[in-house]
């Protein structure tokens, strides 16, 4: 199979891309309009930077991701709605005048009304007033629970990935068994003698259940990112493991887990509705979309509505984050500079 | 590499242990299940007395537990409750999931690999937004009511499909069970190569590739799609498992006697058999799924090697 | 090349894979509806082996009904105990039986159901070293304790008031008077024996042989079992189909989908959230009738916070805070009829149902409920919290319901929570352990349709299903009273006497009855449920 050998060992090259740009037929010229799209981007940013001159720091890859990323209109709005869903997770009262759990269940099910735009739940709850109060629990579980879960699955993989070894397949076997026991177990077992009616168990529940998973891509990714001819080239010269890791491996390897983190932080709002429907999740007096959107899934024949306005609650929620995360990706990339 | 194979093949052995033995305590944590085999009624105290020393649950944790494996050894997996052995659950529930896995799995590969490569090459695009709404709507719709709408539509309205499953199971009736069960493993499959394809783009190789004057589909499939994997491969390593033991609400819905309804079962009745059983199953099947994705690291990114 | 022997051994593995899964693939799929004459109907998983005495839930009871017949049969219309294979039950003094058995009885192997049928069944019923679930039922009888002590090993193998005088004869001592006891035997725990169960055990369980009107065709466990009509069948209730073909399904939404797209003929159990759909999806073809079921929400009185004098008077503020209407209307869609004592409409009122004995209690005024509750002191600790396990059924729709209702009529803010409980394991551990401090969810059904069934095992002194822990002289000494009546009528009112005194102290507070529902297809005709909620498969019509 000699074609291996093509990509794999081609040699490092100035980053010229006008040169192809004249190729193009169809696809490649997609590509080369990219790449000079993404030259304009450079040289702009370059021009609006700190000005050149010999006494300028080298800026290290961070500092250059933050640097891009203020001037990312996807960014700017993301940050935006994530500002706005935070305020509204403190302060729901802002937006919402009613008590999420005052409810009248002689208007159970009834559709909107002056007043109640969202219409009722099956307890006759009114649905406006308790989306916007469960952003709260939901938005913390799914927060937190996704930053505790890349935290140590990706620090985990990532130590994992780079080292191999004994470490490695400690690592990967002990992740395997937290694979295997099952949600609705370990819901059970962890979280039914926990009496706290906070969101923190919930949260540490679903940290223990999602590290596994985020560990296995950081650790994928890290083997890919660790063969690059930079990462032997800067290990040649003599590099320390946490300097490599740090500048060369990271940003290079954070891409999928950045993926698999934006898109778990809407399955780990959903995760804890299934608790919730167990038994074990969140309880009354707190109001979550997870509880909302488990209650209204049975009724989806009867109050369609009902689903709707917490499900695209959470959809807004993903939405913003998958933005976020997505810029923040570009912002690292080196190949975009 | 046969080698490395062999030392994976051996660590089962440690995890094997371990799996049983935390799966096993954490039903014994639930606590005792022979009340609730009584329904309303209260348990008769003599009866439940003798049901407890003949399920073992006298004994303290550790010789229950020994006891338990002794018997597997002698490839008696236990009962469940009805008298049925765990091992005939097992061998009817365990094809049917298997199938409805691979069913799923195709569909996240054809489906969520397609949309990602083609969203990753036209990002910005009506395209790229497209899949994006389709994800998020994917993401934040349950299962429940994805399952039940499809099966309504199709199987009720439209009459086009039979909406549930017969007990047999051939692959031609998993086809929407197994779409509804791929989807929310789509929305991360797409998102995943979709990211890849657009960080790989902009790599060398693709620029010498393109420039030394490659068709665009060769280009993509042999050079681009092929570094962009990785990623998505680990992934759907990590999800086989989520789709063998999760797949409870699609089980249910489509009535097959699979995998995830025999544990939910076994967990809320507190039966240990049952449950240490299947989840020991799960744990090997997890095991040969990452041993599986590693050795696919080799295959797709030849820079890896295993001694 | 290495790339190449990578590729090897991941298509090796797949391979593997694949030939694992291929080889549980059939293709014969029995056809949903639409067999001449045979009735395909949903069904669950049983909980325990298919043996008479050791079936306690709906499930198994569904086959044991189409596989047995009893002493007595309780009529699906009216709940009367009629006799079936008994002859005559006579008894001078209500302690002493003796039963004569018609001729002509056999099961459906050809062996002659023979008073020794009935002896050996009951013994086998009652012996603890044949763990069934239903021994207390033979508790009654003389020489229980020697087949089923308390501890240690039994003495007997055989009960002494059990004695076979011949084939068809035999008599029954019991250890107190107990007037009704004949009443009793319509349960399927009474149900007689053929010897094949006792020599071939798993034979027999694999293919279960009986007396009733069906056999089993065949049983597949965890997916079906399909019975026919047993054509020679001597009893007179013949079944009026070809047979009947049961589908285990795992949730019944499904049973229910598979019921309007036309793969199946009957559902025994719709689902709550299609509830509000039978009227277009099924029009008249909707069954929805009172079972002999209650729900309760039970007091801990052990719990000297729920139980000191006074507490009477919150406890009824409770039950006037719910509000039962709107709560069965609304959650249940009327599949539940407001409770107005603690028994069962199902009885009848000749059976002893009463629609006046909770009275005003158990009517919504939130007014006079929170008027009640403050007046004697207001709830314990300022909070109630409620109960349940919630694996199954809607419980926690209607635990958030009735908190609900209580929130408003006390206007207190959130003063009344719920307590989940993911598993029925874990709940029933809770409660017979006497560790829940606020009221819990206790379901009842009966087992046969008699007055004394749903509160001598409920409230009576030390029962056994006295979760609560009521005790009261006086209604133990009614009950007892009841118990020694041997007038029927005259045991009913004294029955209802003693549940004034429940209505005076409401240990429990009834919530609602549960009915029985069931839809079907357009090809079967003459469906009902009986008391039990069970369809009465012999009577159905196909075509």
């Amino acid at each position: 199979m000699p074609e291996h050998n093509e990509p794999a060992y081609d040699p490092l090259q100035p980053g010229e891309g006008e040169a192809i740009a004249p190729t193009g037929q169809g696809g490649p010229m997609d590509l080369a309009l990219d790449e000079a799209e993404s030259l304009e981007k450079t040289l702009g940013d370059d021009s609006t930077g700190p000005g050149p001159g010999p006494q300028e720091k080298p800026r290290s890859l961070w500092s250059d991701a933050w640097h891009q990323l203020r001037r990312n209109p996807v960014f700017i709005i993301s940050s935006l709605m994530i500002l706005f869903l935070v305020i509204i997770s403190i302060w729901p009262q802002l937006i919402a005048s009613g008590d999420p759990l005052q409810c009248d269940l002689s208007k159970s099910q009834q559709g909107s009304s002056p007043g109640h735009p969202f219409g009722y739940d099956t307890q006759g709850c009114d649905v406006y007033t308790r989306t916007v109060y469960g952003a709260r629990a939901s938005i913390t579980v799914g927060v937190c629970a996704t930053l505790g879960a890349a935290f140590l699955g990706s620090l985990l993989g990532g130590l994992a990935g780079f080292f191999g070894g004994w470490g490695d397949a400690l690592l990967s076997r002990v992740a395997d068994i937290f694979f295997g026991i099952p949600v609705v177990l370990g819901g059970l077992v962890f979280l039914s003698v926990v009496t706290s009616t906070t969101v923190w168990p919930v949260v540490g529940f679903i940290v223990l259940l999602g590290w596994p998973q985020i560990a296995r891509i950081g650790r994928g990714s890290v083997i890919t990112a660790k063969q690059n001819d930079y990462v032997q080239a800067a290990r040649a010269l003599g590099a320390g493991n946490s300097r490599m890791m740090l500048r060369h491996v990271a940003p290079n390897a954070i891409a999928p887990v950045i993926v698999v983190a934006t898109i778990a932080l809407g399955t780990y709002i959903a995760l804890e509705a299934t608790l919730s429907f167990l038994g074990v999740g969140l309880r009354p007096p707190t109001v979550s979309w997870g509880i909302d959107i488990s209650n209204a899934a049975s009724q989806i024949r009867n109050a369609p509505h009902m689903l709707l306005w917490p499900a695209g609650a959470l959809s807004l929620t993903v939405l913003a984050f998958i933005m976020l995360g997505d810029a923040v990706r570009d912002a690292l990339d080196p190949k975009l500079r | 590499m046969g080698r490395y194979v062999i030392r994976r093949l051996l660590q089962m052995i440690p995890v094997f242990i371990g799996s049983t033995f935390l799966i096993f305590f954490m039903v014994y944590a639930l606590g005792d299940p022979v009340a609730a085999l009584f329904g309303d009624k209260a348990p008769d105290p003599a009866t439940a007395a003798r049901i407890r020393k003949d399920l073992y649950l006298d004994q303290p944790l550790w010789k229950q537990y020994l006891h338990y494996m002794g018997q597997i050894f002698q490839g008696d997996f236990g009962t469940a409750f009805n008298g049925q052995p765990v091992t005939e659950l097992m061998a009817s529930a365990f094809p049917v999931t298997l199938r409805l896995t691979i069913v799923a799995i195709f569909f996240e590969i054809v489906i969520g690999i397609t949309l990602g490569v083609i969203s990753g090459l036209r990002r910005g695009r009506s395209v790229d937004t497209s899949v994006l709404v389709l994800t998020l709507v994917v993401i934040s719709v349950p299962t429940f009511v994805t399952g039940y709408l499809l099966q309504y539509l199709f199987g009720v309205k439209w009459g086009w499909v039979r909406p549930t499953v017969s007990p047999d199971a051939p692959f031609g009736e998993l086809i929407l069970p197994g779409i509804v069960l791929a989807l929310v493993s789509l929305a991360y499959v797409t998102r995943l190569s979709r990211t890849s394809i657009a960080e790989n783009v902009k790599a060398d190789y693709v620029r010498t590739a393109v420039a030394k004057g490659l068709p665009r589909r060769r280009v993509v499939t042999r050079h681009l799609l092929r570094n962009s994997l990785i990623p998505v491969v680990t992934f759907i390593g990590t999800d086989i498992g989520a789709l063998m033991g999760g797949a409870i609400v699609t089980e249910r819905i489509f009535n097959i006697h699979g995998v995830g309804y025999q544990l939910y079962q076994g967990i809320l009745r507190n039966n240990s058999p049952t449950v240490v059983g299947f989840v020991t199953i799960l744990v090997i099947v997890f095991l040969l799924a990452n041993l599986l994705v590693d050795l696919l690291y080799a295959v797709l990114d030849p820079r890896i090697r295993y001694a | 090349m290495r790339g190449a022997t990578h590729a090897k051994w991941a298509a090796g593995a797949v391979a593997v894979a694949l030939a694992a899964t291929a080889c549980g693939g059939g293709s014969d799929s029995g056809g949903g509806g639409g067999e001449a004459g045979i009735v395909s109907s949903s069904w669950g998983d049983p909980q325990n082996p298919l043996e008479p005495a050791n079936t306690n839930e709906v499930q198994g009871g569904k086959v044991l009904d189409m596989l047995f017949r009893g002493l007595k049969r309780y009529d699906p219309k009216t709940g009367e105990a009629l006799d079936m294979v008994a002859e005559k039950i006579d008894t001078t003094d209500s302690q002493n039986f003796t039963i004569t058995l018609k001729d002509g009885w056999k099961f459906s192997n050809d062996e002659p159901v023979t008073a020794q049928s009935f002896v050996d069944a009951w013994n086998y019923g009652a012996d603890v070293r044949n763990k069934q679930n239903n021994s207390p039922f033979f508790s009654d009888i003389v020489g229980y304790a020697d087949v089923h002590p308390t501890s240690g090993e039994p003495k007997a193998k055989t009960m002494s008031g059990l004695v076979v005088k011949d084939a068809k004869t035999f008599t029954v001592a019991l250890k107190n008077k107990f007037s009704t006891w004949p009443e009793t035997l319509g349960y399927q725990a009474f149900s007689p024996l053929p010897k094949a169960f006792f020599t071939d055990h798993a034979g027999w369980l694999n293919k279960p042989i009986g007396n009733g009107p069906y056999t089993v065709d065949s049983y597949t466990k965890g997916t079906g079992m399909q019975l026919r009509k047993w054509d020679t069948y001597p009893g007179p209730d013949k079944a009026q189909n070809g047979g009947v073909d049961l589908k285990v399904y795992t949730d019944n939404n499904t049973a229910y989908t598979d019921l309007i797209s036309g793969n199946l003929d009957l559902v025994d159990d719709v689902p709550a959230q299609q509830l509000k759909n039978v009227k277009n999806d099924l029009g008249d073809r909707y069954i929805n009738q009172p079972a002999l079921i209650i729900q309760t929400l039970t007091f801990p009185l052990y719990d000297p916070q729920w139980s000191k004098e006074g507490m009477e008077n919150v406890r009824r503020g409770i039950s006037m805070a719910i509000n039962r209407d709107e709560i069965t209307k609304q959650i249940f869609r009327d599949t539940r009829t407001p409770a107005k004592d603690w028994t069962s409409p199902a009885l009848g009122e000749k059976g002893g149902f009463s629609s006046t004995v909770c009275g005003d209690a158990c009517v919504y005024d939130p007014a006079a409920a929170k008027k009640l509750i403050t007046d004697a002191g207001g709830l314990p600790g300022g909070k109630v919290t409620l109960t349940s396990n919630v694996d199954t059924g809607s419980h926690r729709d209607w635990m958030d319901a009735v908190c609900n209702s209580i929130n408003n009529a006390l206007g207190e803010g959130p003063v009344c929570t719920v307590n989940p409980i993911g598993t029925f394991a874990d709940f029933r551990n809770q409660q017979s352990s006497f560790k829940l401090t606020g009221p819990f969810r206790s379901g009842w059904q009966a087992d046969y349709p008699l007055i004394q069934n749903f509160l001598q095992p409920l409230y009576y002194t030390g029962a056994s299903s006295n979760y609560g822990k009521f005790s009261n002289p006086e209604f133990d000494k009614l009950v007892d009273e009841a118990n020694q009546e041997s007038d029927a009528a005259k045991a009913v009112a004294k029955f209802q006497d003693s549940e004034k005194i429940l209505a005076a102290q409401m240990p429990s507070i009834p919530l609602w009855y549960q009915n029985g529902s069931a839809g079907y297809a357009e090809r079967l005709s003459d469906v009902a449920l009986n008391q039990f909620s069970v369809p009465v498969y012999d009577q159905i019509k196909v075509g």
